[in-house]
């Protein structure tokens, strides 16, 4: 082949592929899903999250509607840095639209900056922090599925109302931890208890005794564990063999997600008091999504992040499809807060002005081995925390978005 | 009473005692270690998986075989080992004339292939396993309340970890062996089939590995990153103790176990890092560790 020959059959290869893609970007929504793909939250989110955008597109039908929609995933590794950087290149060099799940507060609050600054859309699940709808909060952020604030409030107060006034916190030393052990310490100190002590365990630990031998030394009444995923189960299966719970003292599992308790097993997790904002076995929409989620995930059950994601990308592509074509991060989001959303898992509700999904929260104890029935028959409903009451007041959360 | 570091003594006892349990942890895997590198020198970056499997083999004899703790302590670490010795024949074997880095490399790669291969089987959240019904519950010893099971782990890893010691410095076998690692063409002048004597040795130290696992799952986690949470550390004690040492893993596994118990009581958020801090002062002022020969 001659050079000419060559030049020529290059150009208009690139032409050809260069209008193939031009054609596909106007059309094209592009879902990125960002969490623990491998580590301690990668059950309570990571490849279960994946499988619930993917049958969120499939129900919202995207064809029908006029878009193509592509879902891509990374493992941020729970690290702050790696994260940002892989939601940098997604936004700069992949043209994400939307980055969902988002597990682990250090690394969302990171990539909640990056997102305003790259003015894309961010929509939280897993991470639990209330900063996200506080003082960090965003016009470029939703926070979906729950937060530290709800977690305190349905568990806190629900403790403190039932006799046990003094806590003491075992609590990851990171931003979840923190902010966990906060809102919490302002319910106990709100509803007249006391906080007696703390102490601040690394991520990732294996070995708790030591933490869990403070915390009975302090004799307080209810010792709080303001951790998530491996910490948390570790804690609660070694606070069974040093004997907490026998010596009187109550164990308040302030983040615990289905998949820790099916860890734990029963005989260990039963009694457990817990909030969650859903649980599989609650209405006949969430069993049918869960056995959808199944077929993908079999052994094991979607928990509240799980069915926040689904959720989210579904009001998201509708928002999308409402405003038809290219709109910015920023149109989008105030677009997603004046819409009401409704699926089949949440029901209806709203997104607020600070960025908060609000709707309602269940307090839920887990059950004894005797009165588990089924796989995956793990809760009974203690109470139901209306959606107003759920969520933290809109004034009280010293988001700029509220008072501008 | 009397406080030490204003800390009640109680208190301080205590947290001692939980500190040398751990460290029996830390003993027997760099036990495990040391012996593999000692006698093979391989540098077995799978160890943390094959501590893992050990876990996970406990708890699927229990599911599915019925087999209980006690049975498992027995079974699990064979089972492991002889998975060991698979690798040992598939694999190691070729490279034993090459640079350890490429064992290194090796083992490195097979740990994320078994972990990923666990992960993908039974997620990463984790499984359940309970404390054997003879070890349920604890006695109060005045300073603290300790569980049978502790109290179990940190006599019978001082066992093994002695018996082991005794094995290898103290015994014909032993003696076999370490003359081995120093001329196997002369060993096997005298009739002893050497590569089938380290193959032995590569799967009874895997069978260290699983053992730990076995003796962690009531109490930890059983998912498949428990391994690599606690190698790196593992790692860093037998660099501290000098690799190759066996005496040095097991002093420096109950050493760097109480270390890291009083930081927990002290500075709990530099509870593990202070290993590796150790680590760098041991290697600025003893390159070869606190019990290793210069090389």
């Amino acid at each position: 082949m001659n050079i000419a020959v060559r030049v020529a059959v290059l150009t208009a290869a690139l032409v050809c592929a260069g209008t193939i893609a031009a054609r596909a970007q106007d059309r094209t929504v592009k879902i990125g899903v960002l969490s623990d793909m491998s580590s301690l939250f990668s059950e309570n989110s990571g490849p279960g999250s994946l499988v619930a955008a993917k049958l969120a597109v499939e129900d919202f039908n995207p064809a029908a509607n006029g878009l193509k929609v592509e879902i891509v995933s990374a493992d941020h590794q729970n690290k702050a840095d790696i994260g940002a950087n892989i939601a940098r290149q997604w936004f700069d060099v992949d043209h994400v639209d939307a980055i969902v799940d988002m597990a682990t507060s250090s690394v969302a609050l990171a990539v909640n900056e990056l997102a305003r600054e790259k003015n894309r859309v961010l929509l939280v699940s897993a991470a639990a922090t209330s900063d996200l709808t506080g003082g960090k909060c965003s016009p470029n952020t939703i926070h979906w599925s729950y937060d530290t604030w709800m977690l305190a409030h349905g568990t806190g107060k629900a403790l403190v109302a039932a006799g046990g006034d003094t806590w003491f916190f075992i609590t990851a030393d990171y931003a979840f931890g923190q902010a966990l052990e906060r809102d919490t310490t302002a319910v106990i100190l709100a509803n007249g208890g006391k906080v007696v002590g703390s102490v601040r365990h690394p991520i990732n630990v294996n070995d708790f005794s030591s933490f869990l031998l403070q915390a009975q030394a302090s004799k307080a009444k209810v010792v709080g564990l303001a951790n998530a995923g491996g910490d948390t189960v570790n804690a609660i299966k070694q606070s069974a063999e040093f004997g907490l719970t026998k010596n009187g003292q109550q164990l308040a599992g302030l983040l615990v997600f289905i998949a820790d308790v099916h860890a734990l097993g029963l005989e260990a997790a039963q009694g457990l008091v817990l909030t969650a904002s859903w649980y599989w076995d609650m209405t006949d929409g969430n069993r049918a999504f869960t056995k959808r989620w199944r077929a993908e995930r079999p052994g094991r059950f979607p928990t509240m992040v799980h069915a926040g994601v689904y959720s989210s990308v579904i009001h998201y592509l509708k928002t999308v499809a409402a405003l038809k074509g290219d709109a910015d991060g920023r149109t989008v989001i105030a677009k997603m807060k004046e819409m009401p959303t409704d699926d089949p898992l949440f029901g209806k509700g709203v997104v607020r002005a600070d960025g908060r999904k609000v709707h309602d929260a269940y307090l839920f104890q887990v059950k004894t081995p005797q009165e588990s029935k089924y796989p995956g028959d793990y809760y009974k409903l203690r109470a139901t925390i209306p959606a107003a009451e759920a969520f933290r007041p809109l004034k009280d959360g010293g988001c700029p978005l509220v008072t501008n | 009473m009397f406080e030490i570091f204003g800390l009640p003594s109680q208190a301080l006892f205590g947290q001692l005692l939980l500190g040398l349990i751990n460290g029996s942890f830390y003993a027997l895997l760099s036990l495990g270690l040391a012996v593999i590198f000692g006698m093979l020198n391989i540098i077995n970056f799978s160890h943390g998986a094959q501590y893992m499997m050990g876990a996970f083999t406990a708890y699927l004899l229990l599911q599915y075989v019925g087999l209980g703790y006690w049975a498992s302590l027995v079974v699990a670490p064979i089972v492991v080992g002889a998975t060991g010795i698979i690798i040992e024949r598939a694999f190691l074997q070729h490279l034993r004339k090459l640079d350890p880095l490429y064992g290194l490399l090796l083992t490195f790669g097979l740990a994320l292939i078994i972990e990923g291969l666990f992960r993908n089987t039974y997620g990463s959240s984790g499984l359940p396993y309970q404390v054997p019904a003879t070890l349920q519950g604890g006695r109060n010893l005045g300073f603290m309340f300790l569980p049978n099971y502790r109290a179990w782990v940190i006599v019978f890893s001082l066992v093994v970890c002695l018996a082991t010691w005794y094995a290898i410095e103290r015994t014909r076998l032993g003696s076999y062996l370490r003359a081995a690692t120093e001329n196997p063409v002369l060993v096997r002048a005298f009739g002893i089939n050497v590569p089938r004597m380290i193959t032995l040795t590569y799967g009874f130290g895997v069978g260290l590995a699983a053992l730990a696992g076995v003796m962690a799952a009531p109490i930890y986690n059983v998912s498949p990153q428990m391994g690599s949470d606690l190698i790196i550390v593992v790692f860093a004690v037998v660099v501290i103790g000098g690799m190759g040492s066996i005496m040095g893993a097991i002093v420096t596994g109950f050493a760097l176990g109480l270390v890291e118990g009083l930081t927990k009581v002290f500075f709990p958020e530099a509870s593990n890092t202070v290993i590796f801090v150790i680590m760098a002062i041991v290697l600025l002022v003893r390159p070869a560790g606190l019990f290793g020969r210069a090389v």
